[in-house]
Order: C-alpha cells, then structure tokens, then sequence
C-alpha cells in the first residue's frame, strides 16, 4: 500500500483523538480507544439491543430484499422498455415524474399504507434501488450499437435471439452499472428507513437509540460499519465489472 | 435462370427533418449465380445504401429487388453481410462469433463448432479460437467477420468496404484469401468499395456508380485470369478506364461536398 494513503487517515484519528482529549466530553466527542472497545466486540449486547452483529445483520437482510426486489422489477421493465418503444411509451412519462422524488419523501405514505414494519422499510429501499436500477438497464439496451442488431438480422436471427443474445448480453455491463449504483442507494436508504418511528432493530434504529441515551462511541462505531460495508458492497460489484467485462472498452469505441 | 440478384429501377430516398436526399435514382442490374461483382463509385454515392437494400436492412422507395425470382421483403440467412468494421460481439469468443447464424438457426452445438472451426482454418485464425475480440488486430477481426458469414452458408455474400479500414499488406493478403475462399466455396460475392485497383483485382464485373443520386454509369467485365497481377499491362488499362469514368463523378461530389460545407 502507498504510505502517502494512509497519512490522512492517520491524520484525522490523531486529531480526533486529541480533541476528544482536550473536550473530555464522550457525549460530544468519545476518544478513538471507546470507538475501538465497541468495534471489536461486535457480540456484545449493546444497551439492551442485540449486538452489533445482529443488529449489523438484520439491515443487511432488508437491503438484499429490497435490492433484490428493485433489481427484479427494474431490470427486465428496463430491458422492455429499451427494445420496445411501445413499452417505453407507456411508461415514460411517469417514471420520469416518480423519478427525482426523493426516497424519504415516500415515508408519510409508506407508513400509511403499509404501516409501520418490515414492508414499510421495504418500499423505502426498493424506491431507492429501483429507478438507478431500471435508467442503467434502459441505457444498457440502448447503447447495444444498431450494426450488431443488423448482424444478427442477416445471420438469421428472430426477434427472440436478437433480445436473448444480442440485447441482453450487450446491456449486462450497464446493468451491473445501475445494480451497484442501486446497491449503494438502498444501503443509505435501509440506514434511514431504520431511523423511522416504529424500528426495533439494525444500524439506523442502533444509531438513533443510541444518541437518545447519549452513547456516542456506539454512534459513530455504526456509522463505520455503514462506510465499511458501503464500501464493500461497491467495490464486490466494481470488482465483477471488471472481470466480466473487458470487452465494455471494445463496445464503447 | 442464370441470375439470382435482379435489381429491378431501385431507388431509394431518405427523409430527415426537413431534407430529403435521394440517395439511388432507378438502378437496373442483374448478378449471375456465382459470380463476384464489385461496385465502385465516390463517396456518397449510394453503394452502401445499395448493398443494405440487398440485405434487406432498407426497403426501396420504388422498385423492387428480387432473389431467385422472389421479391426481397427483409434480412435472411441467404443472404450474409461482412461490415466494414466493429461488427464482432465482443463478448463472444471467435469460435462463439464464427457460430451465431449456426446457433440462431438451430444447428446443435457439436455440429456447428465443427463448421465453425473450419471456417476458422480456412480464414487462417486457427489457435485463436478462445480469443476475444478487444485481444485482436482490425485484420484479424475482419477475418471473424467473414468466417461468421461464411459458416451461415449463405447464397449471396454481401461486403461493405470489409477491408477499407485495413492497412496495405493486410487489406492485400485477405483479398488473396477471399479469393481462394470464393472459388473454393462457390458464393455469388456482391463487393462494395472505393478502391479501383481492389475491384479489378476480385471481380468478374464492375460496376462504377455515379456522385448522388446514385446511377450506374458503366458496368465493365474484368476479362483477365486469375491470378491477376496488379502491374501487368492489361490491369493497368482496366484501372486506367475505370479511373477516368470515376474522375468526373469524384470531382462532382467533391463540389457537392465543397457547397455543402461552404454554404
């Protein structure tokens, strides 16, 4: 690893552990060291909540449903909705009205109409998911250039074989563009939607229950798990790209 | 019957905003079975517009374009495209390229990799058949190209400029082989370029097509054996002939091209 990476971040622990010192208030600033002793103990029950680890656990089993949810609406809408102008026609309009309203501002209705639980946090999640999701698989379908579709047509192929074999796999490089970019959303949407009333576990309800009692150090130890697993999630994702798709430079000149 | 293409006043119009360019203006010709023609003409001239048509990609505005006596109504198996470039899935192998039309059309795997890999013998891409595309040459990848259309079997192979975009020692080695692969094979070849020489060098017959609206102004038999070397006195003639009948058109669509820049 380069040395000059690594000296910001030592940087910022030096300072924070300093100031912490010099303030001697853990409900405003807790010393790095606290942080630290609730990070490696992610077995410990915490204030009566669960551990760490379980709390961990339960936001990441609601941002795989939701995800998982938003992928399985988005992509084949968006796959027919590139390939059929019909589709695209239908419903253009009000995905690009439902689109720039922000996930949160669906929680009024979300609770009304799914009450406060599981379905609620849910919807919040797949709202965010979905659109990055289903705009990338439209692109994808798009950009899959006309010569290839042409080809295929003078080989022989039906409309059948051009979708499965020319479509879909021309658009999957964008497609995982749009999964990871979905990933990352609904990972800070499960953090919010666990903030609302009514949540009894993960991160989200941890980090509110925690500030209510004034237990910073648990606060900011949940807020580098989200940056860790955040992390974690789109590099997992980039890494695939990269993998599968080296052919994506072939396509785009 | 000795013709499998006839071309009968074909003329083709494109319609943008607020412009309309006639792109073919009634072109009539036949081409025989087995035959390999080439149509020349200058840039802009409609010879792509031309071949397209014959693909079956574009309809004719008038006219009509008939396949062994039946009218072409879209793209078939029967009648296979090399492009001029890019037109390899990239994520598709060479071996997995060289299959598609065998694939779509039903042919089970073991029998169409068996074409396939000879196709790939015979366009000299043999070794390279776990190769992708982005890990190959534009010759090597224009190779692909023609052995993807050429294991579909097709009646009629239709060439887009396949080589323009190559440099001189590829561009005239894959002539050579083309024209190996042509004799062997016995295809009707209707081949599209902007090179003199490359038309005389291949082809039974020539076509040289006007600036726009594309016309023919001339059609011309190649009546040389091949091999045909490119220096000998007789090729020079041909080359001289067919330049002169280009020059006046050539300068046409650069006054064309000049106006419509300028004004």
């Amino acid at each position: 690893m380069n040395f000059r990476k690594i000296v910001m971040p030592l940087f910022g622990l030096a300072l924070w552990e300093l100031l912490a010192i010099w303030l001697n208030n853990p409900v405003v600033l807790p010393p790095v060291e606290e942080v630290i002793k609730v990070l490696i103990n992610p077995n410990l029950s915490i204030l009566g909540t669960g551990t760490l680890l379980e709390n961990t656990l339960v936001s990441i089993k609601r941002v795989l449903s939701g995800f998982i949810l938003a992928g399985a609406v988005g992509v084949p809408l968006g796959i027919l909705m590139g390939y059929y102008p019909v589709i695209m026609d239908l419903f253009d309009i009000v995905i690009e009205l439902l689109r720039p309203i922000p996930p949160l501002a669906w929680v009024p209705l979300a609770l009304a109409w799914f009450g406060i639980g599981e379905t609620s946090m849910l919807f919040i999640i797949f709202i965010g998911a979905f659109f990055p999701i289903l705009l990338n698989t439209i692109a994808g379908v798009k950009g899959v250039p006309k010569i290839l579709i042409e080809v295929a047509q003078t080989l022989g192929a039906k409309e059948m074989d051009i979708l499965l074999k020319v479509i879909i796999p021309g658009s999957l490089p964008s497609i995982l563009t749009g999964l990871r970019i979905g990933a990352g959303i609904a990972w800070m949407c499960v953090v919010a939607a666990e903030m609302l009333p009514g949540s009894s576990a993960g991160l989200g309800y941890l980090i509110m229950y925690a500030y209510s009692l004034s237990r910073m150090d648990v606060v900011i130890a949940c807020m580098i798990i989200i940056g860790i697993i955040g992390l974690l999630l789109d590099r997992g994702l980039r890494y695939i790209e990269d993998r599968c798709f080296k052919w994506k430079r072939y396509l785009i000149r | 019957m000795d013709n499998i293409l006839e071309i009968r006043n074909v003329s083709k119009k494109f319609v943008s905003k607020n412009k309309e360019i006639l792109a073919l203006d009634n072109v009539t010709f036949d081409v025989k079975y087995n035959e390999f023609l080439s149509i020349v003409g200058p840039s802009g001239c409609g010879k792509s517009t031309l071949l397209r048509l014959i693909a079956g990609l574009e309809k004719p505005t008038s006219g009509e374009i008939l396949m062994e006596g039946r009218r072409i109504e879209g793209p078939g198996a029967e009648r296979g495209m090399v492009f001029q470039q890019y037109s390899l899935y990239p994520w598709r192998n060479v071996l997995n390229n060289v299959a598609f039309g065998l694939e779509v059309r039903g042919i089970p795997k073991r029998e169409r990799y068996e074409i396939a890999r000879r196709f790939i013998k015979m366009t000299g891409l043999e070794g390279f058949e776990e190769a992708y595309p982005y890990e190959l040459s534009g010759g090597m990848q224009q190779r692909v190209a023609i052995a993807r259309t050429l294991a579909n079997d097709p009646k009629v192979v239709l060439m887009d400029e396949p080589f323009a975009a190559l440099d001189v020692q590829t561009r005239t080695i894959l002539q050579h082989e083309l024209l190996k692969i042509w004799e062997k094979e016995k295809k009707t070849v209707v081949f599209v370029t902007h090179s003199v020489e490359e038309a005389i060098y291949l082809s039974d017959r020539v076509i040289v097509m006007t600036a726009r609206p594309g016309r023919i102004k001339d059609i011309i038999p190649i009546d040389l054996p091949r091999p045909r070397k490119r220096d000998s006195l007789e090729f020079l003639e041909y080359k001289r002939r067919i330049v002169n009948i280009l020059k006046d058109e050539v300068l046409k669509s650069y006054n064309m091209y000049k106006c419509s820049t300028m004004g």
